[in-house]
């Protein structure tokens, strides 16, 4: 055991160093969300008032909860972007020649993603009053380990995709494709009540739309109802679970199936 | 006694019937060898000739599609993990991580091999002074001139004490008085540690340095000997003759010396014993069509040519061996 916990802890601390040393993806990761928040926030205020979202909710307020998604989405794919990098630059041969599994070394990466999306996460929950939220220990308490879930299995479908391709420009494709979509039909940008119903059917079978809403539940611990028209926490709580191991178990099938 | 004995004599690498196919082109065509423990074993080869495969098969990074690697007498594919642990590997492309300081690469190599704290970091300085480097200890690696960085990645590949060392063409990027560097730093590995060195090479220097020398050419093993043995299966020394006409010299040096001139890249080339009065032979025979003659001891390019009828680098020879 302790032979894997060291491994898997470098390989997770390596990620963090990098981070703080490559300033610009400090401002990809955090600073991008911000402006989203603002923009979006300011501009639809008026006009947004889907059916499903608590009367009183604004749409800065509503669309908070998401933002924070997309800080950890942002943060855990551009830490997958170095999975990639790593392997172009040649990093990778090194750490493939050691005795750890495969599978360790997958897991030292997710953590490391997870561990900055997770800090860049709370970093945005200080921003919680100006969405007009007040936040209450026991909310921040719960949607610490939510974030950490959330951003776990995200950074583990990245890591999926991650190893499978040799170029980051292949990744941008993909995270256009398939996870900023999926970040928009999460229930960050607008409820699943009162969109078409093949909509609503994406929204319910996208494995983000239930972290999502897990987040959202723990944000609104104390009071239910403003969290809105979203599944349950049990049920949130449990399909980003699966979705987690899922994603994890793939990241290494993926990652023991990749040569050099 | 008798047991060490057996250990002693037991190859470190055994590589027997080998193939690799990438699809359908074949990489390496049957390849058997056997490395002592001690040694200093060279893959000499031009690029493309199956070194860069067989280096990767031999450090557990890709599975071979056919033929048994044995490494310390663990089978390469059934159990790498325990041929991994005593294995360091110096790779062509840079493995080292920019942004972090030299002495955070090597520690974050350590971890991986279960290494830690205190005893960690006494390691990783001693071989930094080893190799020189300890000045530059926190500096991060992007900082670094490519000669310090090719030694940075020797210290790392030894940080966990390997008894096998695999260097894929470790002198690439550096310049010669560097590359003497790093052939002495080996040799003195070999003789302290005991370290079992392999590197893949197309420099003659430093193959002409190597205990044994294996040749590669089209994933074939076309000559297996120490670099003497090798060279001393020529003909003696070896001539090199430049001609305006050298298809016509070519012609004319067989008819008089009863020898096989081989035409490689527009130069004649005759293997012969007691060159040095052949040159004189050859100047006195045709002295207009002579431009210049040289001779020497072979080198292991010569046995390559030999071999093959075409140089390291550069073009296949014009038809002269087959003639």
């Amino acid at each position: 055991m302790r032979g894997l916990v060291l491994p898997v802890m470098t390989l997770c601390w390596r990620e963090v160093v990098r981070f703080r040393r490559q300033r610009s993806r400090l401002v990809g990761a955090f600073v991008q969300p911000l402006v989203f928040w603002l923009l979006l926030g300011g501009g639809l205020r008026a006009s947004f008032q889907p059916p499903g979202t608590p009367p009183g909710t604004s749409y800065v307020e509503y669309v908070y909860p998401g933002i924070i998604a997309m800080v950890l989405l942002f943060t855990a794919i551009f830490s997958t972007i170095s999975v990639v990098e790593d392997r172009r630059e040649g990093f990778l041969q090194g750490v493939l020649v050691a005795p750890i599994a495969r599978s360790s070394i997958v897991l030292g990466q997710a953590l490391g993603g997870t561990t900055l999306a997770v800090v860049q996460g709370i970093l945005f929950l200080v921003l919680a009053p100006a969405a007009g939220l007040s936040l209450t220990v026991s909310s921040v308490l719960s949607v610490v380990p939510v974030m950490f879930l959330v951003s776990f299995g995200l950074t583990s479908l990245g890591l999926v995709i991650a190893w499978r391709l040799d170029s980051t420009q292949g990744f941008h494709a993909i995270m256009n494709l398939i996870l900023l979509p999926m970040w928009v039909l999460s229930g960050a940008f607008f409820p699943t009540t009162g969109v078409p119903a093949w909509l609503g059917w994406t929204m319910q079978l996208n494995p983000l739309t239930y972290g999502m809403a897990a987040l959202r539940r723990c944000l609104y611990l104390g009071n239910p109802t403003a969290a809105g028209a979203v599944p349950g926490m049990a049920s949130a709580l449990g399909i980003t679970l699966v979705f987690c191991i899922l994603a994890f178990v793939a990241a290494a099938d993926a990652a023991r199936r990749s040569a050099a | 006694m008798s047991g060490t004995a057996t250990a002693v004599r037991t190859p470190v690498v055994e590589v027997d019937g080998l193939h690799h196919h990438y699809g359908s082109r074949e990489a390496l065509a049957g390849i058997s060898l056997e490395i002592s423990r001690g040694e200093i074993f060279g893959l000499l080869g031009p690029n493309g000739g199956g070194k860069t495969t067989l280096f990767k098969i031999l450090s557990t990074l890709m599975p071979a599609t056919g033929g048994i690697v044995r490494v310390f007498g663990h089978d390469l594919v059934r159990e790498p993990d325990a041929i991994r642990r005593h294995l360091g590997v110096v790779f062509q492309r840079p493995s080292l991580d920019s942004k972090l300081t030299v002495m955070e690469n090597l520690q974050h190599h350590g971890h991986l091999y279960g290494l830690r704290g205190t005893a960690l970091h006494t390691r990783a300085e001693a071989l930094l002074e080893r190799l020189d480097l300890g000045e530059r200890a926190h500096d991060r690696v992007e900082t670094l001139s490519g000669g310090l960085q090719r030694r940075v990645e020797l210290a790392k590949a030894l940080v966990h004490r390997p008894d096998l060392l695999l260097l894929d063409e470790p002198s690439t990027g550096l310049d010669p008085g560097a590359r003497r560097d790093f052939t002495t730093y080996l040799g003195q590995l070999r003789e302290q540690d005991g370290v079992t060195v392999v590197l893949t090479t197309h420099i003659l220097d430093e193959a002409e340095r190597c205990d044994r020398v294996g040749i590669l050419h089209r994933g074939k093993l076309v000559a297996l000997g120490t670099p003497d043995d090798l060279k001393g299966r020529l003909g003696g020394d070896v001539v090199v003759v430049q001609s305006v006409n050298p298809q016509q010299l070519q012609v004319k040096l067989r008819e008089r010396f009863g020898c096989e001139p081989v035409l490689v890249d527009g130069s004649l080339r005759v293997e012969r014993p007691r060159g040095h009065e052949f040159v004189r032979e050859i100047v006195d025979a045709f002295p207009g069509e002579v431009q210049s003659v040289t001779f020497g001891k072979p080198t292991l390019e010569d046995v390559f040519i030999h071999l093959t009828g075409r140089r390291l680098w550069g073009e296949e020879a014009n038809g002269g061996a087959a003639a």
